[in-house]
């Protein structure tokens, strides 16, 4: 029978030939995900075939947690309910002032007719877990496509900023931490007002401000909130302190700065929902080779 | 008599049962599953790849039943869950278990002390093409501990290659029939 025949007789093609297949194929991906771009629907797939293992390799932990909350001491319990309901207290005071500050803000606003700032929704999700890939800052959470999740929302937790949804599936969705390479936060100085831009470096506790003036002002300790000019944060969120400040002989400044936000101490955060849609770029929107004539 | 198990079946002077196909896959799925658990970044790090070890022993136990498509498969599955390009975990699990299959004579005749420096070279060499891959396409470049992965990897190989093994031992009864 054909099965059972020495194996000298149905090797099929031979070995380098089908790893110059696998390899071709692997390459092709590689290029059409890296500079295309076209895989997304093929990745929502597999992404759906892998859901339930995620689920499940994420038991023991969840089993560890829950464990050892069942074995929390009482006098810890009390205590932790204690701060709770002083922090609550304290930060009920704090949001009725913001909604007569709201509600002031918005009279005025309506006072010198600039739009209003609406309000954002807001989802709770828990962190599955951290990707193992070494060469980005991502995270993965428990709310997809299902839940409304889309690319570009801002991600916080009760700290600050902790980064955007980059790519959304079915049932997951990743969040680009700031501390990722590729993300970029326009900040503002809250002592100063000083705005720039931080950038993550690729490894975690740590974002710069590039491009900054070596005269503008920035010293150790200010505080750097979002300036929401991009559109995507929401003005005013804590999002990282200034560390240290280098003088340096080129006309730029280096300024490191710590996160506030800290994915290895919490396992929720808040996804903030759109804002309102941003007025067309109008120097985009001209014709690049022809601008408009003025009208007379 | 399959012919294809047999050959591959003799190790070490041992007579092994052969394998059956939901054993790989089942182990496999594990490997996966071990994978997946997550943990705190610096832990990950330094964790094995579960996946291209379990590849490799299979390549180098039983090269002829598994195959290069089983690797790639679970290599699309890593570059998901792992958020990475799509391929790279695929292209170098294909490399491994092309490596695998190419030394699987001379690993299996070696002692575990030489076993375990042809693993480690397998696998600091698929985490290279990895890097490669990620340099290429995006210049992203990993912290120190990127290759720490591959020292555990190897540091695992006698344990994965005595648990493995375990159920395709013999019992000592069937011998005298």
């Amino acid at each position: 029978m054909q099965a059972n025949a020495p194996p000298i007789f149905n090797r099929g093609p031979s070995l380098t030939t089908r790893l110059a297949f696998f390899f071709v194929l692997s390459v092709v991906l590689l290029v059409a995900d890296a500079r295309f771009r076209y895989l997304e629907d093929i990745r929502a797939g597999v992404s759906v075939v892998l859901f339930p293992f995620q689920e499940v390799a994420a038991l023991p932990a969840d089993l560890m947690t829950r464990t050892g909350d069942f074995f929390v001491a009482q006098a810890t319990l009390s205590r932790e309910n204690d701060q709770l309901k002083r922090d609550r207290i304290l930060a009920g005071a704090d949001t009725q002032r913001m909604r007569a500050l709201e509600a002031e803000n918005a009279q005025l606003r309506t006072l010198v007719h600039a739009t209003p700032i609406p309000g954002r929704s807001r989802v709770v999700a828990e962190i599955l877990y951290e990707s193992r890939d070494p060469f980005t800052r991502k995270i993965v959470i428990d709310r997809g496509s299902r839940n409304d999740m889309q690319p570009g929302l801002a991600v916080v937790d009760h700290r600050g900023v902790l980064g955007q949804v980059t790519r959304v599936f079915p049932f997951v969705s990743e969040v680009s931490m700031l501390t990722d390479k590729s993300q970029s936060i326009p900040i503002q100085n809250v002592r100063s007002g000083v705005r720039a831009v931080t950038f993550g470096l690729g490894h975690d506790g740590a974002v710069e401000l590039r491009f900054v003036p070596a005269s503008a002002d920035f010293q150790v300790g200010d505080m750097l909130v979002t300036s929401g000019i991009d559109g995507t944060f929401p003005a005013g969120l804590p999002v990282a302190k200034v560390v240290r400040v280098e003088p340096s002989s080129a006309s730029f400044a280096r300024i490191h700065c710590t996160p506030l936000a800290g994915v290895a101490n919490f396992t929720r955060v808040v996804v903030l929902g759109p804002g309102a849609a941003h007025p067309e770029n109008p120097i985009a929107a001209d014709p690049p080779t022809a601008p408009a004539p003025p009208t007379p | 008599m399959n012919w294809n198990a047999l050959g591959d079946n003799i190790h070490g002077g041992e007579i092994l049962l052969p394998v059956r196909r939901t054993y790989i896959a089942l182990t496999m799925l594990a490997a996966l599953l071990l994978n997946l658990i997550p943990l705190p970044q610096w832990l990950s790090s330094a964790m094995p790849d579960f996946v291209a070890v379990i590849v490799l022993y299979w390549c180098v136990f039983q090269g002829h039943r598994v195959g290069l498509w089983p690797a790639w498969v679970l290599g699309l599955l890593m570059d998901v869950a792992d958020a990475s390009l799509f391929g790279q975990h695929a292209a170098a699990y294909v490399l491994t278990a092309y490596a695998g299959i190419f030394l699987h004579r001379r690993i299996q005749m070696f002692p575990m002390s030489f076993q375990i420096a042809h693993v480690l070279g397998i696998f600091l060499g698929q985490q290279a093409v990895q890097l490669l891959v990620r340099l290429v396409a995006t210049g992203d470049a990993p912290d120190m501990l990127y290759f720490v992965s591959s020292l555990t990897g190897a540091a695992l190989w006698p344990a994965v290659v005595g648990m493995l093994m375990l159920p395709m031992r013999r019992r000592q009864k069937s011998d005298e029939v």
